[in-house]
């Protein structure tokens, strides 16, 4: 989110939390027994037997230890996890409202700024967030579990059934194209649907929800907490035509004639970047994105039921240690490989997945081979994977990242033996959308260029989430899509 | 959701259909696809546009009954609806006037030539078209070819109709008779495509092939129909569906073709008991 957006809501917190039933809440309970309650861990399914299946891990708090944990809490007066926060959600006011009992109280007040709480207690890197900077990280202790409360309470509102459906006062009488339905045009369709915009969501594939519906499994994120998300905006009157590529189906200058006045592209980063060595084309090796679409999407799992296949490897070897490998190396575990590996060029440490998915993947018997890297698929005479051959590695100077450059030690040629391999290497932006909108500027890897307001080279079409930033994350994504609402709310007005 | 307005059986097994898709009936061009899901759950196929009318509304595909998904396509009528329908997908093919151009097509392949010969027809080439057949059954779409040809020849593996022998046997009379063939357009099955390949290469013929490998999206997301063209990695719903025949791995391409074969039959079978069938 921009600065200036955030600033406003850190001045709402800081009058909230002078509040009197906020100071008797800091008061009834001395900071120091607070401090002495130990983080509350979430149920979990046991590894040995979810490994086997695609019912989430995490079975959530209950009421009881929701409030236990909201006790930990100390209320800052200048909330250093807040800052952490890419959306500026007002945890402590969240928190104390559980502290309170008062759960849909704190849900609403989680979705004044995050849209989409179910999802992201699940899938943000807190880590690195709001947990990554709450203050008892400085005292030496294990940080709120705001994760953990931020999905209970979202969890606790949808089984009531309680999510409030804000209908607009009036309606603008103006039309507003999002293209794409990830949490970028979930997030913006939902905020300009409440101004009062007419909003029409165009989506290529047959379910709206990117890549919370195609790419994170089941077990991680339920798709019925998306497909309820997508509910609620449907009663808020905004209509989602799916089966509809942008570009194909129509482009944005035929859209535009169609009577739409501004558009918010959301397209994601769907293309999958491969290694580009030989025998990738293969039979037996994936792109992740395969991989899990046919999974997630297509139900993959339950073949025969659904009859869309995947091949079910006894060796599975994936190869990046992201999210997006995580989540496809812990789905092959599930679809019955014997050894399911990760193949990483770095370490432990440079993993950029989140830190509970890499704990789980351990946990649940992955194995994970470091210093890494394949530089031949080898296949037998019928064109199937046998094989991976690969290089060993030394972490040398860091490069731009930061992160420690990994170095090939010649003469380490060996091969793992894989009848499976899954490339989870990252994506990249669909060159559909800028090929056939004149005027549209993209960057070098092909991301959307857009100036502070998330407008791109084109007046009226905004853009934001992974078209812009290429792979990112939902929570980033979906504070752009929440600021190309207020943009595109400003451009519309002060057009005449 | 797209309501079916007409229904034709072409041959045993092959059926064509006129489906209500205003927008892709409006914006596509010859070369181009869809993909569709005939009820919720079933699993996403390609099929090529055959024809569409811009001014009713509809487009027209044919398929042959090869698996689980085409079945279950098969049995859906006039009236009925089918789930997911999306496009137009796939590059439009390059159409130019050539001169002379044969249109191989072999098979359920002859459905996809037929819109491309049709606008290489009104871009002025004078078009021979070889169409292939296992047996004269089999062959489809004979007249509507014949409209867009000025000159049509026919192949069945057991004589049964024209001439007996395989449609490159009838490229090599063309070339032995003195013909000058400009361009080979070729839509069959990959093997036909290969040894159509092979043998315009030896005579240096520019050639046209349009693949059909496995997909899932149909719009660069998945790599599922990814094959190897000159070395390099092509996404043929993207960046195809026609390539230089010459320079596609035909043998990469074949065995991709089979990835699947043990869970086709299985889902296919499974089916037809759910419908009381045998295979
Ligand atoms: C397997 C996986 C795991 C991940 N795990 C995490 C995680 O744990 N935590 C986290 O924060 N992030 C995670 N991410 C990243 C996160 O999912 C993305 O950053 C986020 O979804 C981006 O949102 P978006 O709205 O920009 O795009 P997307 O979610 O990609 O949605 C884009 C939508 O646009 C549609 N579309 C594309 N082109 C067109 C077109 N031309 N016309 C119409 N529609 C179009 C697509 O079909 C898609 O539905 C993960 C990503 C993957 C792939
Ligand atoms: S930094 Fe930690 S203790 Fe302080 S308000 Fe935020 S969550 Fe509570
Ligand atoms: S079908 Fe998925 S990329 Fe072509």
């Amino acid at each position: 989110m921009s600065k200036e957006n955030i600033q406003k809501i850190i001045d709402e917190i800081n009058i909230e939390r002078k509040e009197e039933w906020r100071a008797d809440l800091r008061r009834s309970m001395k900071a120091k027994a607070r401090g002495e309650i130990d983080r509350v861990h979430m149920i979990e399914r046991e590894p040995d037997v979810r490994n086997k299946i695609f019912e989430e891990v995490n079975l959530g708090y209950t009421e009881e230890m929701a409030i236990l944990e909201a006790k930990r809490c100390l209320d800052c007066p200048s909330p250093t996890c807040v800052m952490g926060c890419p959306v500026a959600v007002k945890i402590p006011s969240f928190i104390k409202l559980v502290e309170e009992g008062k759960f849909l109280d704190a849900a609403k007040k989680i979705k004044e700024t995050n849209s989409l709480p179910a999802v992201c207690g699940r899938v943000c890197p807190q880590e690195e967030q709001c947990e990554g900077n709450c203050i008892y990280i400085k005292m030496g202790k294990p940080p709120i579990a705001i994760g953990h409360l931020e999905r209970f309470v979202a969890d606790y509102e949808r089984k009531m059934n309680a999510a409030e459906i804000v209908k607009p006062k009036e309606k603008k009488g103006k039309k507003v194209a999002i293209i794409g339905s990830g949490p970028a045009g979930l997030a913006a369709a939902g905020d300009l649907a409440k101004m009062g915009y007419d909003v029409t969501i165009f989506e290529a594939l047959h379910e709206p929800g990117g890549v919370l519906i195609y790419g994170i499994p089941e077990f991680r994120l339920p798709k019925e907490i998306v497909r309820h998300e997508i509910e609620n905006l449907k009663k808020m009157g905004v209509e989602i035509i799916t089966d509809f590529v942008v570009g194909r189906t129509a482009t944005i200058d035929e859209l535009r004639e169609e009577g739409y006045e501004a558009f918010f592209i959301g397209a994601g980063a769907g293309l999958p970047w491969m290694l580009n060595i030989p025998g990738e084309n293969l039979n037996g090796v994936y792109s992740a994105n395969e991989y899990l679409t046919r999974v997630n999407l297509m139900k993959a799992y339950k073949f025969p039921e659904y009859e869309t296949p995947i091949a079910r490897g006894k060796r599975v070897a994936v190869i990046g240690a992201g999210n997006t490998a995580m989540d496809a190396v812990r789905t092959s575990k599930r679809l019955g490989a014997e050894h399911s590996m990760i193949l990483y060029r770095r370490t432990r440490k440079e993993m950029p997945a989140r830190i509970e998915e890499i704990k789980h993947a351990e946990e649940e018997g992955i194995e994970f081979i470091y210093l890494t890297q394949p530089i031949e698929f080898v296949g037998d005479e019928n064109g199937w994977l046998k094989g991976i051959k690969c290089i060993k590695m030394e972490l040398g100077e860091p490069d731009d990242s930061g992160r420690r450059r990994p170095i090939p030690i010649e003469g380490t040629e060996h091969i793992i033996e894989a009848d499976v391999a899954i490339v989870a290497l990252g994506t990249k932006p669909n060159p559909l959308i800028p090929d056939t909108t004149e005027g549209l500027k993209i960057k070098r890897r092909g991301e959307i260029e857009v100036d502070d307001s998330l407008q791109t080279s084109i007046p009226g079409v905004f853009a934001g989430g992974d078209v812009m930033r290429g792979g990112a994350t939902v929570i980033l994504a979906m504070g752009d899509g929440r600021d190309a609402a207020i943009a595109i709310d400003k451009y519309l007005s002060e057009k005449k | 959701m797209y309501k079916i307005i007409e229904k034709n059986t072409i041959a045993e097994n092959e059926y064509s259909m006129k489906v209500i898709a205003p927008r892709i009936a409006k914006k596509r061009r010859a070369g181009q696809f869809i993909i569709l899901i005939p009820s919720q759950g079933d699993e996403r196929i390609p099929l090529t546009i055959v024809d569409s009318s811009p001014d009713e509304g509809w487009i027209e595909i044919i398929f042959q009954v090869i698996g689980a998904t085409t079945f279950k396509l098969s049995l859906k009528n006039v009236g009925d609806e089918i789930y997911s329908l999306v496009g137009p997908l796939g590059r439009p093919t390059h159409i130019e006037n050539w001169g002379t151009v044969v249109s191989v097509g072999g098979g359920v392949g002859i459905a996809p030539l037929l819109p491309i010969t049709a606008a290489m027809k009104k871009a002025g080439n004078r078009i021979i078209t070889i169409l292939g057949a296992r047996t004269k059954e089999l062959l489809i779409l004979e007249d509507r070819m014949a409209k867009y040809s000025d000159r049509v020849i026919i192949m069945t593996d057991d004589g049964s109709y024209g001439e007996k022998g395989l449609v490159t046997d009838a490229i090599k009379k063309l070339i032995n008779e003195g013909e000058k063939l400009d361009m080979v357009l070729a839509v069959g099955p990959a093997i036909m495509m290969k040894f159509v390949s092979l043998l315009t290469k030896e005579y240096n013929i520019p050639t046209l092939v349009s693949l059909n490998t496995i997909m899932v999206d149909g719009t660069g997301m998945c790599g599922s129909c990814r094959v190897t063209v000159g070395k390099e990695t092509k996404f043929v719903c993207v960046d195809g569906p026609e390539f230089d025949g010459h320079l596609v791995d035909w043998d990469n391409m074949l065995k991709r073709q089979t990835v699947y074969r043990e869970q086709e039959k299985i889902a296919y079978e499974k089916v037809l008991s759910q419908y009381g069938k045998k295979n």
